[in-house]
């Protein structure tokens, strides 16, 4: 293990791990945007778009992003839509990511008993006062545990930008194993580098579970 | 119109290729998944014992394995143990080794939750009844989580299968790659072709993959 190899190169890494949250977390948001739209047309039962949003959940949860995103930097420019690495790999994210999101929303939603919606009813609350403060916080507090489960899992999905030669971790430490043959110094770094950005989240998970858990009531 | 890779594909033997790319990598999850699944339940069952130096041990092994990317983990094995110990692994071997170690691990979470979530009273009731232990997991205990564990681990299935995707990134040729080198031969005479050729990849996977969910998600709601 060479220290100097490895102090020479932290400032690649530190650019790199940057670039990975920042791609990851303008994915998960956006993938939230995604999952709630599409939460919100299954749950009204829209007509027509609820079919465009089931299908669209069976195709995006039953691909690897690898090939999403190779269909959508590759492939789809040869039809003129054409988008930069960083685009395509928020996107790429957003569309993986968007029906996984749905799918905890949704079960949080279902989780709630039917005769809490009644109840609210019964008590005169009319439509969006049920929603925002009956089953929207029990919802909540129900798709937490899923909720984070998709975020560690969608951040470590971004390991593969490196594909559409985004500049990422991966693509950092396959670059050096390459340019010098420091197999060891590079891959030390690439774990240490993902842990430092998926233990954090994994634990204030596990911390939001816990602080949520209020809601075991009605079911 | 310009040729959007239809024709590239029927040309020659390029679709029995881009299949045959597809076996390697179902190859690949299949042997993992026949590894695994047992390991796991194997696992998953010790993780439910009182021991704590052996609980201790899974659960390290558990969350080392499940906080790491699946990529850097073939990463570590294939460029990493190879310099550190002077072996010689080939892809496809670095591959089924990692999604190996992956697989139980998360297998081994699901057995466990599954075989926790059994509630205290039915070990009590079947104790109450005078069923022996062994009578106990064969009559009571087993039956429930197998019905439990079913669906998730029919899910697991589907979740290798997509991960195997990540293989081409060590230099395996399979579905991606073979797409990659159609496109490339064909640069010339269809430029356009890499609309086709991947979202016939897209689609393969799609193909591969959706069955085995509906089966899982039609098993989940039959025994609900």
């Amino acid at each position: 293990m060479s220290w100097e190899f490895i102090m020479t190169y932290l400032p690649l890494y530190q650019a790199a791990a940057v670039l990975t949250v920042k791609i990851g977390f303008a994915g998960i948001a956006l993938s939230i945007l995604v999952g709630l739209g599409c939460m919100l047309v299954q749950y009204e039962r829209i007509p027509l778009l609820r079919v465009i949003v089931g299908a669209y959940i069976e195709v995006s949860r039953n691909t690897p992003l690898l090939i999403q995103l190779f269909f959508i930097y590759y492939g789809l420019p040869k039809i003129g839509i054409s988008t930069d690495a960083a685009t395509c790999g928020v996107f790429g994210l957003a569309f993986l990511g968007g029906s996984y999101m749905a799918e905890a929303f949704r079960s949080g939603i279902e989780s709630v008993a039917p005769i809490q919606e009644e109840s609210a009813y019964s008590l005169g609350l009319n439509r969006f006062q049920t929603m925002r403060y009956v089953i929207l916080p029990q919802a909540f507090s129900m798709s937490v545990p899923s909720f984070m489960a998709n975020v560690i899992f969608l951040l470590k999905e971004t390991s593969v930008f490196s594909a559409i030669s985004l500049m990422d971790l991966m693509f950092t430490a396959k670059d050096l194993i390459g340019l010098y043959a420091k197999t060891t110094e590079s891959l030390f770094l690439l774990v240490v580098f993902y842990l430092l950005i998926l233990l954090p989240v994994s634990l204030l998970g596990s911390l939001l579970e816990r602080r949520v858990r209020y809601a075991g009531f009605g079911a | 119109m310009p040729d959007l890779g239809l024709s590239v594909l029927l040309k020659g033997k390029n679709l029995a290729r881009l299949l045959g790319g597809l076996g390697v990598a179902l190859k690949i999850s299949l042997i993992s998944i026949a590894i695994s699944l047992p390991l796991g339940i194997i696992l998953g069952a010790l993780m439910t014992w009182k021991n704590p130096v052996c609980r201790a041990i899974l659960r390290c092994y558990l969350e080392i394995i499940r906080i790491m990317p699946q990529l850097v983990l073939l990463f570590l094995v294939y460029f990493g143990t190879t310099r550190a110990f002077g072996w010689n692994l080939s892809g496809e071997l670095s591959a089924v080794i990692v999604f190996t170690l992956w697989g139980t691990a998360e297998m081994a979470d699901l057995v466990r939750g599954a075989l926790v979530s059994i509630p205290l009273h039915q070990y009590e009731s079947a104790a109450a009844l005078g069923l022996t232990r062994r009578q106990t997991y064969q009559y009571v205990i087993l039956p429930q989580t197998a019905r439990r564990l079913l669906p998730l681990s029919i899910n697991l299935i589907t979740r290798m299968i997509k991960t195997t995707s990540l293989v081409v990134m060590i230099g395996v040729v399979e579905v991606l790659k073979v797409a990659q080198q159609i496109i490339e031969a064909n640069r010339t005479s269809s430029p356009n072709a890499a609309f086709g050729i991947y979202l016939v990849v897209f689609l393969l996977y799609f193909l591969a993959c959706w069955p085995i969910s509906l089966l899982a998600r039609y098993l989940e709601e039959k025994w609900r």
